[in-house]
């Protein structure tokens, strides 16, 4: 994929660059002895050939000695025919990347540039790759920025169905992810590093043992696979070897969909939903908007069925029962926290009022059956029209009431359907890492392979104590991005290829497939499991690429190969290939109810919100992205009620620095097991109860993901993967600080977010400019005037449901800096856009809302007033540009901003070393340095492009044309940019909507970013708790 | 011939009232003015308290040095500085020091103008006061920016780069009335100085020492033509430099009043910081004069008289400054009906830095009253403590109002807090060490009391009576 050789004619300093840059991609054992001088001889004498006879020259004897001697890792690799084009295409690669590396400084021998440039490229003219980015259960599609050859930005994919354009916060990160200079670079041997022939070598031999025993004692283990490709290779392993096993283990993966979904045939099913059809949801403690493989789409789906305007005369309605505080649950029209334990009769008696029996009813308070009785009969007045959805953690239980309630309510065909499920080998994965453990405890297996970055050792149940049964496997392969917990035990150890840089193929929630095809060549040794799992076939290696478009076009013939593998490629999706719905029902005997509560207190396991099950635990995009309901940094805690806490004695206390919370440490105590944690006072949580996120407390997790947080896997039980109980908690006196970016959390009755009920919205549809704005004129400067563009934004407030792909999509786009807890402490993060959290009435049972907060563009800046040096001036399209090489650092201009959008950098807060970020960054945005103020630009450089392509064509800009990063991430089209002078533009219509206002009117900064206010449609019947003088939400301090 | 012991009697005399006191000891004459003041400077030896007060100041410089090389290599995230308070301690230093300033361009330029006699004695010590303050200050402005090495930019310095100051600004404002002032304050001090500087060098013993002071004196011989072109310049100066003492503080406020942030955008500002100014500078006048006319036995020329006066105008501009603070409770959570003074307000009085405010309104409104009272005016060591609380309350002011008012605006979302490191802290007192340190240098090199305008005092009162000395001018040039 990238260049060929013709890169440099200068024949010798394109081999001695391609070395060097060798050099430092590829281990080196010895110490490099051979002087280059009998290559360069050879080269001196092939000259101005030297590109077109390179494989001559590699056959050669001399290449061949100074490549065994140089580098032996690479020795087999050469002898092979076929692999030894990929080293030389790796070699390539790196000449490619030398060039690109060499920015700042020039080789100092005379380079020539491309004779015949690489089709397509254009320096300077980014170019777009469809791709796709595997999830458990689903893949979010993707359009990857390629600058010169450098994945540096992804977009969503708008043919992809679990995109449609829009992506989440792991999407956006996955370019840090792949620069992560903390990647596992080798292969390593009992903490040696050794080549790939190597592992080879010894894998061939254990082979041969397999091929006689069947595979007796061979073990896998892997994640969930929905690659077609790898499916059917693992499956031809299996038959190779029927002795041999594969186990399926994710942490943050739950059975209990999988176990309700069997239908009579035991094959497992997956529920599919369609949320722009149903007017009425009921979430059963599922936080279906930040599902980690479908909850792009659906909060998209659900967002569009709510847009609301002066014609609406119905407005969908989204009810949460929840057992802890989630970003669904912020966004219900009505919500209501119940304990876990409680939680099956609350589901009871909702599915009684439907007509399904089944469910028992005990213990419920009055207001849980009143909010149980009024669901009910809502749901019963929207036939066909409603989903009911159950989160996967819930038991079997609650899912099998759910399938049946969906049932009861016409739903299914309707807006909730069936499916086969998108995994190739749907497994109940706690049985299958719980049989692995035992068989290894046993000391039945004999050869254990880890695939695809599964890290057992921190994430299995922690009764199966999996880091001792390793002991007893005499043989592990490990096969990972990262030199994990787990890698730290196993006998050998691959590094995996990220997937912007591998050749894959994946199934979609609804089973669409992808190609997911390599934005540039492996930076380390990465291997794909594809390529791993060759090592187990009779084939002896093949390309990851040749696997894949093998498997797809094996139908097609002659030329409609290439047509359709382009096809397929250039789109992202394989036409026709999702996974056609099931007229299956799923088993609807449910199973019986568990039992009450026990004493003590409950805990709530939930993967964490930016980091997940911990796979993301190294990204410092994802740990400084505050926690969507908390706005937590760095870190997790034990959420529980304000209530609970004060029962314990505990307290969270704001310090002076900024951000800095002073938070008590608890002792918890399941089962004997214990952790220590520190204590985060949540609004909204269900008291009694104790949410623990996973994916904190990594050892090996990289330098920026080691040591941060606490571990809750510690006390996370095969009995209890989800939900505990019986806990005991106490105060241990110690202390925690803990790094928030908002540590106020209500609107001091200012006029912030502007929200109102539907029934509200219907008599006063303008009720967001109640109060009257000052006048306009009243600047004693002349106005500006706009005979071009003026670009202008709207927020719909009711469509943002605060999931943060904004904030992260700028921090891609923009380069902007990670700051890390210590400056998170003092609130200094960068962050360009914000999303706000505010609560409103009783701290039990509160609304939330947010409010993303980009800059607004004021027409009257008070920032551009005070800058001494022009350094942020107003441009005739109406945006407040930074010059960020005139700003001398004041910091008036982020003083004097009312709504606090301006970033000051008050250290170093750029890598600018790391080689790795240096390709990261996007080359059409300044990289600032220390002592500058930045912020938000609307994309400028967006906007620019835009203008050069359209004056070029003789035209103006079209509506549409520019998308700013915040606003190609919002999985909800919240965020609209546009040109507000042209007045057919989607955001000047918007700014016509009787909902439109401006932050802060009463100032008359008159901002161009402007919002939209949220409309909420609770249900009447729904008697909410009262703010009463002590529950009144109060600063969190 | 030392005129101790009369001084001694002086003070050992029956209390009287304050206006009978005069401005210089009597007993004293021309020789005995010249001979006393000079001498702190020329005599062989420096006394160990020197020392003593000269490590203090220097350990303070160091720290000041080292905490700015740190700054310059690292930058100002080594202070507590931080997202919604970008400026904190900085900025309050900054404002704090200019305000200490203010005394001595009052005493020497609207009091000479004013014709007040007793300003005489404490004008040079105060004018020196004003120059090193000023020199404190501005390193605030220059090393706060996040790119000291081109905070020239503020200046509209023509260039090839297309830099030009913005002149909409409050702060480019404040680089033409700050640079205005040090360099005025400057000028008018040392010209102020030339006479004397004349004395000392016909004074000194040692040539290496005639030759400093005789090059520092320009040439000064004392002639008729020499003083009247010394006092026209003097006039003229001083004419010159009175509307800085209003204008430089007025200038200074409005870097707030001109932000539209609660607490910062307040019209009556310019007043209530000029006011607030002359009030520091005052107190800190007198935090130094009582120290040093006890330890350099100056007491004959800054008598008890002197004290008192000073006394009276700490309590005049603090009345003002407490008359501006009721003001602002009256304007925010009364008159303006703005939710945001509202708060503010609010959040002064009972927000977590409550006990900033409260401690301000001790330190500035409570303690000047105590200056109602004779006695206490009249009572060294009640003045020198209450001099100091009205310093620490300045301070506090400053920061109440340009920090506070920062940590909490108006998107409750967007509120914060701030914590001083280290550094600030470092900074601030090695301010306090440059400060003393220029003081001490000033004080053994320079002669503290203009002893020309003394001598002139003198005759003009027909003190010098026990002189035999002939002409006037004689006298004062030799």
């Amino acid at each position: 994929m990238i260049s060929e050789n013709q890169t440099y004619t200068g024949a010798t300093s394109g081999l001695e660059v391609s070395m060097s840059d060798l050099m430092l991609t590829l281990p080196v054992i010895q110490e490099p002895k051979l002087s280059t001088e009998v290559i360069r001889k050879k080269l001196d004498t092939s000259g101005k050939e030297y590109w077109r006879s390179l494989d001559e020259l590699a056959d050669s004897t001399e290449f061949d000695t100074f490549v065994r001697k140089e580098y032996p890792s690479q020795t087999s690799v050469l002898v092979d025919p076929v692999s030894r084009r990929s080293f030389l295409k790796l070699m390539g690669a790196s000449v490619g990347l030398a060039g690109l590396a060499a920015c700042t400084v020039q080789p100092k021998e005379e380079i020539i540039p491309y004779i015949k440039a690489p089709e397509e490229m254009i320096p300077g003219k980014a170019l777009y790759f469809a791709t796709a980015m595997p999830r458990s259960g689903g893949a979010v599609g993707l359009l990857v920025r390629s600058n010169e050859g450098r994945p540096t930005k992804i977009e969503g994919n708008t043919d992809h169905p679990a995109s449609l354009g829009a992506t989440d916060v792991y999407a956006q990160a996955a370019i840090l992810g792949l620069y992560d200079p903390d990647r596992s670079q080798a292969v390593y041997h009992l903490g040696e590093i050794r080549s790939w022939s190597d592992f080879l070598t010894t894998i061939m031999g254990r082979a041969s043992g397999f091929a006689s025993n069947k595979g007796a004692g061979l073990r896998f283990l892997s994640e969930s696979i929905n690659s077609p490709s790898l499916g059917a290779m693992m499956q031809g392993i299996l038959a190779d070897m029927p002795q041999a096993k594969w186990h399926q283990y994710e942490p943050a993966r739950s059975n209990n969909t999988f176990n309700s979904t069997k239908d009579a045939t035991g094959a497992a099913l997956s529920t599919r939903y369609q949320f722009d059809k149903a007017d009425r949801v009921l979430a059963l403690d599922s936080d279906f908007m930040s599902d980690f493989a479908s909850g792009t789409r659906y909060a998209r789906d659900w967002a569009h069925r709510r847009k609301v305007s002066t014609d609406s005369t119905e407005m969908s309605r989204l009810y949460v029962a929840e057992t802890t505080i989630t970003m669904t649950g912020a966004n219900a029209d009505n919500r209501i926290a119940i304990r876990p334990s409680q939680f099956e009769a609350f589901v009871g008696a909702v599915a009684a009022g439907l007509g399904v029996a089944g469910g028992s009813t005990q213990g419920l308070t009055q207001t849980q059956s009143d909010f149980a009785q009024a669901v009910a009969k809502d749901l019963r007045a929207m036939p066909g029209r409603s989903i009911v959805i159950a989160g996967e953690w819930q038991s079997a239980h609650v899912q099998g009431l759910v399938h049946q309630m969906n049932a009861a309510l016409g739903n299914v065909g309707q807006t909730v359907f069936y499916a086969a499920s998108v995994d190739t080998n749907p497994t109940d994965h706690l049985a299958s890492i719980t049989d692995l453990a035992l068989d290894m405890a046993k000391g039945e297996v004999d050869t254990l392979v880890i695939l695809g970055g599964v890290n057992p050792v921190y994430s299995a149940p922690v009764d199966l104590d999996f880091a001792e049964a390793m002991k007893k496997v005499p043989f592990i392969v490990h096969h990972g991005m990262y030199l994990d917990e787990t890698a730290a035990l196993s006998h050998w150890h691959l590094p995996e290829s990220h997937f912007l840089e591998s050749w894959g193929d994946v199934r979609a929630h609804d089973g669409t497939v992808s190609i997911v095809q390599p934005l540039i060549a492996p930076l380390y040794q990465g291997k794909t499991m594809h390529e791993v799992l060759t090592t187990f076939t009779k084939k002896s290696t093949a390309e990851a690429h040749d696997i894949i478009k093998g498997y797809w076009t094996n139908d097609a013939k002659g030329g409609e190969v290439e047509r359709m593998w382009r096809e397929s490629l250039h789109n992202g999706t394989l036409a026709n290939s999702g996974v056609a719905v099931s007229t299956a029902t799923p088993m609807t005997a449910a199973t019986s109810a568990s039992t009450g509560a026990a004493e003590g207190y409950d805990i709530v396991f939930r993967p964490d919100p930016t980091i997940y099950d911990g796979q993301f635990a190294n990204s410092g995009w994802l740990q400084e992205l505050p926690k969507p309901i908390s706005k937590l940094t760095w870190d997790n805690a034990a959420y529980m009620s304000a209530k609970t806490a004060k029962s314990l004695g505990l307290e969270m206390c704001l310090n002076a620095k900024g951000g800095d919370y002073e938070t008590d440490v608890v002792y918890i105590e399941v089962d004997g097991r214990h952790v220590e944690a520190p204590v985060w006072i949540a609004p909204g949580h269900p008291d009694d109860t104790v949410t623990l996120h996973l994916g904190y407390g990594r050892k090996k997790a990289g330098r920026v993901g080691n040591d941060l947080g606490f571990n809750a896997g510690r006390i996370r039980s095969s009995k209890a993967m989800w939900f505990a109980s019986g806990a005991k908690i106490r105060k241990t006196g110690k202390t925690y600080s803990l790094a928030g970016t908002q540590i106020h959390f209500t609107m001091e009755g200012r006029n912030v977010v502007r929200e109102s009920s539907f029934e509200e919205y219907k008599k006063n549809p303008n009720f967001v400019n109640e109060e009257p704005s000052p006048n306009k004129d009243m600047s004693l400067f002349p106005k500006y005037e706009y005979n071009g563009y003026a670009w202008g934004m709207t927020i719909d407030l009711n469509s943002c449901i605060g999931c943060n792909a904004c904030m992260i999509a700028c921090v891609a786009e923009n380069n902007i800096p990670v700051v890390g807890k210590e400056q998170v402490l003092k609130s200094r993060e960068m962050h360009w856009i914000r999303v706000d959290r505010y609560y409103t009435g009783a701290a039990e049972d509160p609304d939330t809302y947010f409010q993303p907060v980009p800059c607004m563009q004021c027409e009257d800046a008070p920032c551009e007033l005070v800058c001494p040096v022009d350094a942020t001036s107003h441009s005739a399209e109406g945006l407040n540009d930074m010059v960020y090489n005139r700003c001398v650092g004041t910091r008036y201009c982020g003083n004097n901003c009312p709504y606090k959008v301006r970033r000051f950098n008050f250290l170093l807060f750029q890598d600018w070393t790391t080689p790795q970020y240096k390709l990261m960054r996007n080359p059409e945005v300044t990289v600032r340095s220390r002592g500058v103020m930045e912020k938000c630009t609307y994309c400028v450089q967006r906007i620019q492009n835009a203008k050069i392509d359209s004056e070029k064509e003789n035209r103006l800009v079209r509506d549409g044309e520019i998308v700013t990063a915040c606003e190609a991430a919002c999985p909800t089209d919240s965020i609209v940019f546009g040109n507000i002078n042209d007045p057919l533009s989607r955001v000047a219509k918007l700014k016509s909507d009787t909902r439109n206002y401006s932050l802060l009117d009463d100032l008359n900064t008159r901002p161009r970013t402007t919002y939209l206010g949220a409309v909420r449609n609770p249900n009447p019947e729904i008697k909410r708790v009262k703010a009463t003088r002590e529950s009144l939400l109060e600063e969190s301090a | 011939m030392t005129p101790t012991n009369n001084t001694a009697a002086v003070l050992d005399a029956p209390k009287i009232s304050f206006d009978n006191v005069p401005i210089i000891a009597h007993g004293h004459t021309f020789d005995t003015v010249t001979t006393k003041i000079s001498q702190v400077v020329l005599k062989r030896g420096t006394p160990n308290w020197w020392f003593g007060a000269f490590l203090v100041g220097g350990a303070g410089l160091t720290g000041l040095l080292f905490a700015l090389t740190v700054l310059v290599f690292k930058g100002v995230g080594i202070w507590g500085n931080n997202q919604p308070v970008g400026w904190a301690w900085d900025i309050t230093n900054f404002v704090w020091w200019i305000g200490i300033g203010h005394a001595g361009t009052l005493i020497s330029a609207i009091l000479l103008l004013l014709k007040q006699d007793w300003r005489t004695s404490i004008s040079r010590f105060s004018e020196a006061m004003t120059i090193f303050a000023v020199a404190c200050a501005g390193i605030f402005p220059v090393f706060h920016t996040g790119r000291p090495w081109v905070a020239y930019w503020l200046f509209p310095l023509p260039n090839t780069m297309g830099v030009w100051p913005q002149f909409r600004s409050p702060l480019v404002w404040d680089v033409f009335a700050v640079s205005t002032y040090a360099t005025m304050s400057i000028v008018f001090w040392y010209v102020g100085l030339i006479p004397d500087l004349g004395t000392m060098r016909d004074q000194a013993k040692s040539l290496f020492v005639k030759k400093i002071y005789g090059a520092l004196s320009m040439g000064w011989r004392g002639s008729t033509r020499h003083w009247s072109r010394y006092e026209t310049a003097c006039l003229l100066l001083a004419g010159l430099c009175t509307p800085l003492v209003v204008s430089v503080h007025t200038v200074v406020s409005f870097d707030f009043a001109v932000g539209i942030i609660p607490g910062w955008h307040t019209t009556f500002f310019p007043p209530y910081f000029v006011a607030g100014a002359v009030y520091s500078g005052f107190a800190m006048v007198l935090t130094l004069a009582i120290p040093a006319r006890k330890l350099f036995g100056l007491e004959d020329f800054i008598t008890t008289r002197h004290l008192d006066n000073m006394a009276k105008v700490m309590l005049a501009t603090g009345l003002i400054v407490g008359y501006a603070y009721s003001c602002e409770p009256f304007f925010g959570l009364i008159y303006s009906g703005n939710r945001y003074e509202h708060f503010l307000m609010y959040n002064r009085m009972f927000g977590p830095y409550a006990p900033f405010y409260w401690t301000l309104v001790l330190c500035n409104v409570i303690t000047p009253n105590f200056l109602w009272i004779r006695k206490l005016r009249s009572n060294v060591v009640a003045l020198f403590i209450i001099a100091i609380v009205v310093n620490i309350g300045m301070w506090l002011e400053r920061f109440v109002i340009i920090g506070i008012s920062l940590t909490r605006d108006f998107l409750p979302s967007s509120w914060g807090g701030f914590k001083p490191t280290i550094f600030d802290i470092m900074t601030f007192t090695g301010t306090l060490g440059l400060f003393l340190t220029l003081m001490l240098l000033f004080l053994r090199g320079l002669p503290s009391i203009p002893m020309f305008e003394l001598k002139a005092m003198l005759h003009a009162d027909g003190l010098g009576i026990e002189s035999e000395v002939g002409t006037f001018e004689e006298e004062v040039v030799g």
